[in-house]
């Protein structure tokens, strides 16, 4: 690999800002500070050897294991001869070769939320959509469209409720009722033992009346998402409705899944919409691809799961369960996520077509470790879940 | 020293270091940045610390972080007894108020704890904040501090500045993310399980008196148990003790006696699933593939 070619007159200090920002739009925490500590790095060890300077840009730029991990490849992309684009400088994570289109489809997909405009979609087929009726009510359209097929679903109010109905969801799972009773201003139940305190106070007439309650525990979700080939009609949506999960509360964290295992949730919090769509589109390599359900479940486990998965979390699976992995791994990895004594919530898109039957291998294995195994292909599926999981 | 002699110095010390975190740790030094280190537990991020305390023959502080670790343990208190005591027999001379004010918070009324005391050294000490990731945010703010300015502030002192830099080593497991802030401040290495030949070395280094057909079988055979599916995975202190025990029991080839063996796998295997995972035909497979 030949190094870049750097115009003449751009100096040391400006080509490492340049690096900075080729980092920054790649999703790592590198700015001003770094830009001084990786010049001072520069100066204490032999800034003439690709690899030294490799290894000390690493040390000083990725703040955690991902970065460390992306650091290689965003290294050779900005200074050996890949040129500065980004879109080539992340995507050779495990060799494959990921096709070129994936990157502009989730983009499209994102902006076209945004309000960006109407993408055409290639299978519009469903029956709510009424184009050009100019005196229909809106009532009922809106009726039409929550009960289309998601696939279906593409214009940027369509994904707006979407968004809104994951929302519901969210604040639907949030709270949770303790077990345990807690003291209270107000509450359906009698504090026995502290009224029978006070009453000593009055010889022994128990005249001051305290209560309690069971107070709200806030539940975490952890939603995972399937992009992989084909799930890609309905991702949109789900995106949106990932978004909605994770836009409701600061605990939510959102992956995406297929050959590999994504966490976007800092993606979809970011409030600069643009930035946003750069940094899901580099992070969605492999967009549209095969599905490894299980390894990225273990992955999930590995990775993840120790720091986010509690007795409060509710992990949301959305996948229709076709899986190139061995359907044992599915099985066993759910087991395993379940010992840390969360809930898990599966919503497959295709169980809401009449006479789908689990018989996709994987989802198969899942089955027995589902808290709920519910549809996902419309908004009124979704919408329909908030009482389940109330009761969760 | 360059960052090879750093990694060459730490070999002769026991310490066999990959590539990225040798260079990481000669950059801590060289330019007095706080370094952090991720990866699994038993990979040797503490041993780290106390290598290279030996190496430059300073002390080492060791800050172990655990979950409501208060400034007051971490930082500095003031040693209340003795104020009491100052007070009680100032007031019985009739000396005037503000005298003892001064008097009782002086540096001589102070109990550096160790971040405090880590600033205070004439000799640049290590400084060790094991498993920060294990302290509340809170904590995390009072390190911020430090981290950047190398100071402390206390109200009724004011600013004490470090006399010489310590060496900060952070390490963390991941048990909860630490904030960027905490982040941006260190330089960062993720440190791996060392691949078949470092753990050779790591072995030979630590181990001096096995022979090396054995320290291939131990390696190879920790090595295939990281790839199985375990609740938690070896690590390097793990083998280590594993091939001491091998060597106190007067072991010489893994192949003798599988029982035997297998009795001693509670070295490596620290759970009730990971020792059901591993019975006695599959450790059978293992040594097999590493003789």
């Amino acid at each position: 690999m030949r190094t870049t070619r750097f115009p003449d007159r751009q100096t040391m200090s400006e080509r490492m800002a340049g690096f900075m920002a080729h980092l920054r739009l790649n999703g790592l925490d590198a700015g001003m500070p770094e830009n001084e500590t990786a010049l001072a790095a520069l100066g204490a060890i032999d800034a003439t050897d690709r690899n030294e300077v490799r290894l000390a840009l690493k040390s000083v730029c990725a703040h955690g294991s991902e970065g460390f991990r992306a650091f290689d490849d965003l290294f050779d992309g900005y200074w050996l001869n890949h040129g500065r684009r980004r879109e080539r400088a992340v995507h050779r994570h495990d060799g494959e070769r990921r096709p070129p289109r994936a990157t502009s489809k989730i983009r499209e997909m994102m902006q076209g939320r945004t309000g960006g405009g109407i993408p055409d979609m290639p299978d519009n087929d469903s029956e709510g959509e009424s184009e050009g009726g100019s005196g229909r009510l809106l009532a009922s359209r809106i009726e039409a469209v929550r009960r289309a097929d998601l696939r279906g679903l593409t214009t940027p109010e369509e994904l707006a409720e979407a968004e809104a109905v994951a929302r519901q969801i969210a604040r639907s799972l949030r709270d949770r009722r303790s077990r345990r009773r807690r003291a209270a201003r107000r509450g359906a139940l009698l504090d026995l033992r502290r009224i029978a305190r006070r009453s000593v106070a009055h010889g022994g007439d128990p005249v001051e009346l305290l209560r309690r309650r069971r107070p709200d525990r806030p539940v975490n979700i952890v939603a995972i998402c399937d992009v992989s080939g084909s799930m890609t009609v309905y991702a949109r949506v789900f995106l949106a409705f990932l978004q909605g999960l994770v836009s409701a509360d600061s605990r939510t964290d959102a992956f995406l899944l297929h050959t590999r295992l994504v966490r976007i949730s800092d993606a979809l919090r970011d409030n600069d919409t643009l930035r946003a769509v750069e940094r899901l589109s580099l992070m969605a390599n492999g967009f549209g691809g095969g599905t490894r359900i299980g390894a990225n479940l273990k992955a999930f486990n590995d990775q993840y799961a120790r720091g986010m998965v509690t007795g409060r979390t509710v992990v949301v699976i959305l996948s229709d369960g076709y899986d190139t992995d061995p359907p044992e791994l599915i099985g066993g990895e759910l087991a395993r996520l379940k010992r840390r004594g969360c809930k898990i919530v599966w919503l497959n898109p295709l169980k809401g077509w009449n006479g789908y039957e689990p018989v996709a291998r994987g989802m198969a294995a899942a089955l027995p470790h589902l808290d709920l195994f519910a549809a996902a292909n419309t908004l009124d599926s979704l919408a329909a879940l908030r009482p389940h999981l109330q009761g969760m | 020293m360059s960052w090879k002699t750093l990694k060459d110095e730490l070999a002769k010390h026991g310490y066999v270091a990959a590539d990225d975190l040798a260079m990481a740790l000669h950059l801590a030094v060289t330019i007095g940045k706080p370094l952090l280190l991720e990866g699994a537990a038993g990979v040797g991020k503490t041993q780290l610390a106390k290598t290279l305390a030996e190496l430059f023959d300073t002390r080492l502080i060791r800050l172990q972080c655990y979950e409501g670790l208060d400034a007051a343990s971490a930082i500095y208190e003031w040693n209340y007894q003795r104020q009491l005591l100052s007070i009680r027999a100032a007031t019985a001379s009739g000396a005037p108020g503000e005298d003892i004010e001064d008097r009782i918070f002086s540096e001589k009324y102070l109990l550096a704890r160790p971040l405090l005391e880590a600033i205070l050294q004439d000799k640049a000490p290590v400084l060790l904040l094991d498993e920060v990731d294990r302290a509340d945010e809170e904590f995390e703010a009072y390190l911020l501090e430090l981290l950047s300015d190398f100071q402390v502030t206390i109200p009724e002192l004011g600013t004490i500045t470090a006399r010489t830099r310590p060496h900060v080593i952070l390490t963390s497991n991941g048990t909860r993310d630490l904030s960027d802030a905490l982040r941006r401040r260190c330089l960062y290495s993720y440190v791996d399980y060392p691949d078949r030949a470092t753990e050779l070395s790591i072995l030979a280094a630590r181990q001096p008196g096995i022979e090396a057909r054995l320290c291939e079988q131990i390696v190879g055979v920790v090595q295939a148990l990281r790839k199985e599916d375990l609740e938690k995975k070896p690590g390097v202190a793990e083998m280590l003790d594993w091939a001491a025990a091998i060597a106190g029991l007067g072991i010489n080839d893994l192949t003798d006696d599988p029982v035997e063996l297998q009795a001693t796998l509670v070295c490596l295997l620290k759970t009730q699933a990971d020792r059901a995972a591993v019975p006695i035909e599959v450790q059978q497979r293992l040594v097999g593939k590493a003789a």
